[in-house]
């Protein structure tokens, strides 16, 4: 009996879906990819898709556009006044979502905050000494000392009301190991979109904000934006086939042809700016994998070269990326700061020359390596992995695959293990934009420590030098001469072997989707969102 | 009965102190969380700084320790991904897991025990056999592909039923149900149904079983013999005698009918425990993996301890004992 009462609700079920099918407002734009946003406190949380869903909501001094060129936002212009004083002049007419009216104190504030010991955003202003009020909409940034890449990072220094913080007890920037506050949960910003809603892995709604200072300019058209995180491939392909996301994204490479066969959908490609790359062990006498032998075939450049040589990574473009990547000679991206597409070719594939440079070397019977590899960080990151392994294998090296988790992975090769790996893959966004970051944080010792993911703890005095200065020279054309010279030596070395620059992949509707700009940094900004 | 209780009750806390220790011993193994905590640019300092101050440099004795005082108060530590309190977290995502389970449940119940007495007892009709080999699909495909096929078959191509997530959810307060509105039941169907379809092949051939065997017996052949009618014996006398082990099936199955929600919970990215533990293993959040595993020790201990109290109620001879005992 109560099997017959189930059928109605069954049918009722049905009916209602179909129903709402219809009646949904053509310009919400649904969306969705693979996990939540971290947090929502603007000084915290700095991870690439939740720092583009902050700056739906708050505003900055300068903007980035898809492109990657930098436009005014809540500042209308900058100066240079001396070599470590910049000034900038703000807009006037600004509102917060709440009302209240933007002007410099709300920077000074916002500067503070962020510059905080806890804030995972600090490092974006960390050259930064003070800032100083003129007037209500006039401030000066004193830098530490000259700056070159300060305005790169201006589009990571997020815009907060100060009275709204205070009012609601958020001055302390959210502690990760700590309680959330209520900037973490809450929104209150001058961008384009405010926060309508955020229920934790199930959906964030936006809507545009009336009173945006740009309004008029703004390109997109929707009236209500819909973010929700769906973790299981199959799901999210299937919720875009059957029409009840706009977009979705990462597309599992394997998908891209059935997407592209469905009239409705398109899928979008374009590379990212995320360099993968291989690293070796080059500062133990002793490789992990020979103990007792007394040595480390990774300290000679011709071990190192051979490797490079072995890789064929227009191979791996083929088979293993189906296309979608960009093979790569440089450690940076096109669009990063510094990038030279004269230097980007990728080593020869020559398996001939490293056996002959293993042989040279003295180890023309190969030796045993571990190769240490994340499987669920990167697009195909094992798949890549298995592939390079008979690669090497061909030359003569015994190599042992070590897949894993990224939590594991990043231990073992970072500094809770203290470097423990004789072979690693790693992949790298600057997050300035800037090629001094990969040299400090991955090329370089760092001053006295060594990069923070630096794993193989390569180091040259030269590009160390190099480094030292490109930190501080302010004359463009000078400095990416350095940039370039940093780069050759490295290249020369074979400091890393870069790999390639893994596709973006964004399924799209073409049916309600007019356009969306794909930035290479794999996630949405809603400004360039248009609907049909 | 009351000293039975209390000595199960003293049991869940010692399964849960077990099963606290194990995980605890096992998360080591998971990784370091101060990875997905700060960002790439993050320095040496500010990551030793937080591996400091949350408690990662103490071995896992003195974490454990830790963590068991506090949750003795009822505190279960901070989530590492937001910061809120786990026991809040949990509390957020019950309800829809409970619903989904119990949707689950009745469906294998009022589906499977119908199925499992039509095939007992028309064993050779067409519809029994066609009923046997259908449940052989539920039986041996994987839940996961189990969903996937029904989201490509109902949310694809034929667009009847949304293919992720919850929705028409009502705020009753203290409980958030999807359970009330015409689209709530339309999000639930597909996950309940993959999750119960396993459950439900199981009980039907066990029914059917129990049904087969209990037909077979004396008192049925005197029920006959008496001239009751078809009726009376198969549901009134038969059926009646096949349920303990179904009881004892079904509380077992809730428990993994839990468990399990984990997978169809990921693929429809269904809100619950089970997806929020799955998130909380790729982001090593230590706090929400160790209190969801004492959660379901608890609730592991609770349903057994409702079954064995439902054998009192369904089997007369318990009672009789017990009474007898009493004297």
């Amino acid at each position: 009996m109560k099997l017959k009462r189930t059928i109605p609700v069954l049918a009722a079920a049905i009916a209602a879906v179909l129903s709402t099918g219809v009646d949904a407002s053509a310009k919400t734009f649904r969306y969705a990819t693979t996990g939540d946003i971290l947090g929502l406190d603007p000084q915290a949380n700095n991870e690439g898709p939740t720092n583009t869903m902050k700056a739906n909501l708050y505003g900055r001094l300068i903007h980035r556009k898809p492109d990657l060129s930098l436009v005014p936002d809540l500042a209308t212009s900058w100066k240079n006044i001396n070599e470590t004083t910049w000034r900038f002049n703000l807009r006037s007419g600004v509102t917060f979502h709440n009302g209240n009216t933007f002007n410099a104190d709300d920077v000074i504030y916002s500067f503070k905050r962020q510059s905080q010991e806890a804030s995972s955003m600090a490092f974006a202003l960390s050259s930064i000494k003070e800032m100083k009020k003129i007037d209500d909409l006039t401030v000066e940034v004193i830098t530490k000392g000259p700056d070159p890449i300060l305005l790169l990072n201006m589009p990571l220094f997020y815009i907060v009301d100060k009275e709204y913080m205070e009012a609601n007890d958020a001055t302390q920037v959210l502690d990760v190991s700590g309680a959330t506050n209520f900037a973490n949960l809450n929104a209150n910003g001058t961008g384009p979109f405010k926060l309508v809603e955020w229920v934790q892995d199930n959906r964030i709604v936006l809507e545009p904000f009336d009173k945006y200072w740009d309004k008029a300019n703004l390109e997109t058209n929707i009236t209500k934006a819909i973010f929700t995180p769906i973790p299981n491939n199959a799901t999210r392909v299937a919720a875009l086939l059957s029409g009840e996301i706009d977009l979705m994204y990462p597309v599992p490479l394997q998908d891209v042809p059935r997407l592209n066969g469905d009239p409705n959908v398109t899928v979008l490609q374009g590379a990212e700016l995320r360099t993968i790359f291989l690293g070796f062990d080059q500062w133990r006498d002793e490789l992990l994998d020979m103990p007792g032998t007394g040595k480390n075939p990774f300290l000679d450049v011709r071990v190192r070269k051979a490797f490079a040589h072995a890789i064929n990574t227009k191979a791996i473009q083929r088979v293993v990326m189906r296309g979608a990547s960009t093979p790569t000679g440089l450690m940076i991206a096109p669009g990063i700061n510094g990038f030279d597409e004269a230097m980007n070719t990728p080593y020869a594939f020559d398996p001939e020359m490293s056996k002959k440079l293993l042989a040279e070397a003295g180890y023309g019977n190969g030796f045993p390596i571990t190769f240490d590899c994340p499987n669920d960080r990167y697009v195909n990151d094992e798949a890549i992995c298995t592939s390079i392994v008979p690669m090497l294998e061909r030359v003569g090296i015994k190599v042992t695959l070590n897949a894993q988790t990224k939590s594991l992975h990043f231990n073992k090769i970072g500094k809770p293990e203290g470097n423990n790996t004789s072979f690693y893959m790693l992949g790298w966004t600057p997050g300035s934009y800037d090629a001094y970051n990969p040299l400090q944080n991955l090329m370089t010792m760092d001053g006295a420590g060594h990069g923070t993911w630096n794993s193989g703890r390569y180091t040259n005095p030269e590009v160390e030098k190099l480094t030292g200065q490109i930190v501080t020279e302010v004359d463009e054309a000078k400095r990416n001469s350095l940039i370039a010279k940093a780069f050759k030596i490295h290249q020369d070395d074979v400091g890393h072997i870069p790999l390639h620059q893994q596709a973006l992949a964004w399924g799209n509707r073409s049916d309600t989707v007019a356009k969306v700009w794909q930035r290479p940094f794999n996630d949405v900004d809603l400004r360039y969102v248009v609907m049909k | 009965m009351l000293a039975f209780i209390v000595q199960r009750l003293f049991q869940a806390i010692v399964v849960m102190f077990v099963v606290a220790l194990i995980s605890f011993t096992m998360f080591q193994f998971v990784g370091d969380p101060v990875n997905n905590m700060v960002g790439q640019e993050a320095t040496t300092e500010q990551r030793d700084a937080l591996r400091e101050r949350l408690g990662l440099n103490d071995t896992i004795p003195v974490q454990f320790a830790h963590y068991v005082m506090n949750a003795v108060q009822g505190e279960f530590g901070l989530s590492y991904r937001m910061g809120k309190p786990v026991q809040e977290l949990i509390a957020e995502r019950m309800p829809a897991t409970m619903e989904l389970v119990a949707v689950s449940a009745l469906m294998a119940l009022l589906i499977g025990v119908p199925m499992g007495v039509y095939t007992g007892l028309h064993r050779n009709s067409w519809l029994s056999r066609g009923f046997l080999t259908i449940s052989l699909v539920g039986i041996s495909l994987p839940t996961f592909v189990i969903g996937i096929l029904m989201i490509l078959a109902f949310g694809v191509w034929l667009g009847w039923l949304p293919t992720f997530g919850r929705g028409g959810v009502v705020d009753l307060g203290v409980w958030k149900t999807s359970l009330m509105t015409a689209q709530g039941w339309s999000h639930i169907i597909m996950p309940a149904t993959t999750l119960a379809l396993f459950q439900l092949t199981l009980i039907m051939r066990l029914v059917r079983a129990e049904m087969l065997e209990v037909l077979r017996t004396d008192y049925i052949k005197f029920a006959r013999a008496r001239g009751l009618r078809d009726r009376a014996i198969n549901y009134g006398h038969a059926l009646k005698n096949t349920l303990v082990p179904v009881i004892t099936i079904m509380g077992l199955q809730i428990g993994s009918l839990l468990a399990f929600s984990i997978i169809t919970e990921t693929v429809f990215a269904w809100p619950g425990m089970g997806l929020l533990f799955l998130q909380g293993i790729q982001f090593v959040d230590i706090p929400v993996m160790s209190s969801y595993l004492v959660l379901m020790a608890l609730f592991f201990v609770i349903i057994n301890l409702t079954v064995d109290l439902l054998y009192y109620a369904v089997d007369p001879r318990l009672r009789s004992e017990h009474v007898g005992a009493g004297h």
